[in-house]
């Protein structure tokens, strides 16, 4: 809902009027809880007492939103940028607001973006999908001979090579967004890559699959292309064509991207147009001069294509500080491995010294997102909070200081060090680092 | 499950206008490179027609732009410069990448003899190859990329993975901690007002 349509519904504007009171009622029952022991003395509260308007009056018909927005009074939990990070916005990236979500499903509206030539429009009808290379029959799919294929439904993380890469030298941005916000985390429903390259036929390749690839390449300006080991297209790959139970957005790939289960975002190729089965990798701009580490000693490692495990407390955070006084205090965050599922979250209050395990909210599930919790009774001194995510291979998650004793601070991408915030004594939060 | 071996009758077949249209990758090897020729004399023009403005007249990159040219040996550098000369491996991905997306913003519009002007060029500003270089099918894979050795495939699973699964400790882990790094000492992040955000 805009502005306009706001003004002309009086029911909302009544609402609007209300936020001031709200606030105002919210600081009289902060005051009243401080006071401590003089409950006796504490006024009845007119939220209760006395006749709400929504108690009363109409609230939206259901013809008023077609299409519905989060209330306004969500309007933080949106995508932001930093601008000094890329030289425009259109090469660029954007962050999603973990720190304000909970479970583990990402709402598309606020799902983190990566584009290196703007996010473009393709129309269903002007879809083209052309598998070509080393197959029995190069093939051109319109978008409805993919809809006729069998579908099946998968949750996958995607997280961005880059994710947490300005953090390498030191805490650099304020908050989990900036630091972790590369990621979302949605239930794909698409066609098995496996099942198109078999429509197409692989046969000639016989048992020569192992030293085989697959280059993929979007209909944007960019093309975005990768090598994908053949392996790898063959076992989890989907050709997704709906996430989150609705077409793609726009900015993840509508009408059709790849989902690339564990691996770097970078190749889950938006706006799919062709997929080439090759004997050697192109060894592509995204594979070469991008999305390779550098090591201290000056080299650089190519086809870091898995993203190991990782987690990050959410809240508290730096954009959530602790409001609510001492007492009973919900951490909680998000863990995942491209590696398999996520076993155990353990949680530090003191930087590192001694841990907890933390529960996690639903058993872990193949490199997807994991929410974990830990309700603790907080006494409002400082704390060193951090997460450390355990996957289904017996890999932990390691410090900062752990990854750069052997990569150095220049690998730019696969930062999945264990994150500190410290919370002090005023409910605050920073990003920091501390002593290994 | 769906019988993935059964064949769906989907799709039809591509067309060769249609595979030649979008098959337009080049390899390292040199696979899919066409006919053509370029000198770093008409690079030099083209490039400050249609490159410049973002990458500097002699590659050297604009504000925030991407450097193209410079930055040898830097690489074990606390602040490595990336470019084409001191980094890239492959002649081949510059001549793709810069024929298949670029212009930025105007991608998929140089010839075949512009692409190997201009990549003959960017070789010239890299000190690659002299002022009256041309840039052939035949001579690619001729031109040394001072960097084509400094890659290593994957070797996490080597030297991280056994470290990093290693039982963790859960208690008295550490008897000094304190806090060496702090991100508002650089106070770099956007402010949180909600779309107005600008760069800091």
């Amino acid at each position: 809902m805009d502005d306009k349509e706001r003004q002309g519904n009086p029911a909302t504007n009544a609402a609007l009027s209300r936020r001031g009171f709200l606030r105002a009622g919210a600081a009289v029952g902060a005051m009243a809880a401080g006071a401590g022991a003089a409950r006796a003395e504490q006024q009845p509260d007119p939220l209760i007492t006395e006749v709400q308007p929504w108690a009363s009056g109409w609230g939206d018909g259901v013809d008023a939103t077609p299409y519905g927005l989060p209330i306004e009074f969500e309007d933080d939990v949106i995508r932001r940028n930093v601008g000094w990070l890329t030289a425009d916005v259109i090469s660029s990236i954007n962050f999603t607001p973990i720190h304000a979500l909970d479970g583990t499903i990402t709402p598309t509206g606020c799902a983190f973006e990566r584009h290196h030539s703007g996010a473009i429009e393709l129309k269903k009808e002007d879809y083209r999908l052309m598998i070509n290379g080393l197959v029995d029959k190069p093939l051109v799919f319109t978008y409805e001979d993919l809809e006729r294929f069998p579908r099946v439904n998968r949750t996958y993380f995607l997280e961005c090579a880059a994710n947490s890469g300005m953090e390498w030298a030191g805490a650099q941005l304020n908050g989990a967004q900036f630091t972790q916000g590369m990621i979302h985390n949605m239930q794909y429903s698409g066609i098995p890559l496996r099942t198109l390259l078999e429509e197409a036929g692989i046969t000639n390749l016989g048992d020569q699959i192992k030293d085989k690839w697959v280059y993929a390449e979007g209909a944007d300006a960019s093309s975005n292309g990768r090598s994908i080991p053949l392996e790898k297209a063959l076992d989890d790959c989907l050709v997704a064509i709906k996430a989150n139970g609705e077409a793609l957005r726009k900015e993840h790939g509508y009408p059709v991207r790849l989902v690339v289960p564990g691996f770097e975002g970078n190749m889950w190729v938006k706006w799919l147009r062709r997929l080439e089965v090759t004997d050697e990798a192109v060894q592509s701009r995204e594979e070469t001069s991008k999305y390779t580490d550098t090591l201290a000693d000056g080299t650089s490692r190519k086809w870091t294509w898995v993203m190991d495990a990782k987690s990050v407390v959410t809240s508290p955070s730096p954009q959530m500080p602790i409001k609510h006084g001492k007492g009973p205090l919900v951490i909680t965050g998000m863990a995942w491995s491209g590696r398999g599922h996520i076993t155990k979250v353990d949680v530090s209050l003191d930087g590192g010294a001694n841990w907890q395990e933390a529960r996690l909210a639903e058993p872990g599930a193949d490199k997807a997102v994991s929410r974990f919790y830990l309700e603790i009774d907080w006494d409002g001194s400082e704390m060193l909070l951090q997460s450390r995510a355990t996957d289904s291979t017996g890999y932990v998650q390691p410090t900062k200081d752990a990854l750069r004793a052997i990569r150095g601070e220049n690998s730019v991408y696969h930062n999945n060090g264990i994150q500190t915030w410290w919370v002090k004594e005023n409910g605050e939060s920073e990003n920091v680092e501390v002593s290994s | 499950t769906p019988a993935l071996a059964e064949k769906f009758g989907l799709g039809r077949e591509a067309l060769p206008e249609e595979i030649n249209a979008w098959t337009v990758e080049v390899f390292p090897d040199g696979k899919n490179l066409p006919e053509g020729s370029g000198s770093v004399a008409d690079g030099e023009k083209i490039f400050a027609d249609n490159c410049a403005v973002c990458h500097g007249d002699f590659a050297e990159g604009v504000d925030n732009w991407p450097k193209l040219a410079g930055g040898e040996g830097t690489l074990a550098n606390k602040d490595p410069v990336k470019t084409v000369g001191s980094y890239w491996p492959y002649l081949s991905t510059v001549w793709d990448y810069a024929h298949r997306s670029m212009p930025f913003g105007n991608a998929q519009t140089l010839t075949v003899d512009e692409t190997y002007a201009i990549v003959a060029y960017i070789l010239y500003s890299n000190y690659l190859v002299e002022d009256d270089f041309v840039l052939t099918k035949d001579n690619f894979l001729d031109v040394e990329m001072p960097n084509a050795d400094g890659f290593i495939v994957d070797n996490r699973d080597e030297v991280e993975v056994p470290k990093f699964s290693e039982a963790a400790c859960m208690s008295d882990c550490k008897t000094d901690v304190h806090i060496t790094k702090k991100a508002t000492v650089l106070d770099v992040t956007p402010n949180q007002g909600g779309g107005e955000d600008t760069a800091a």
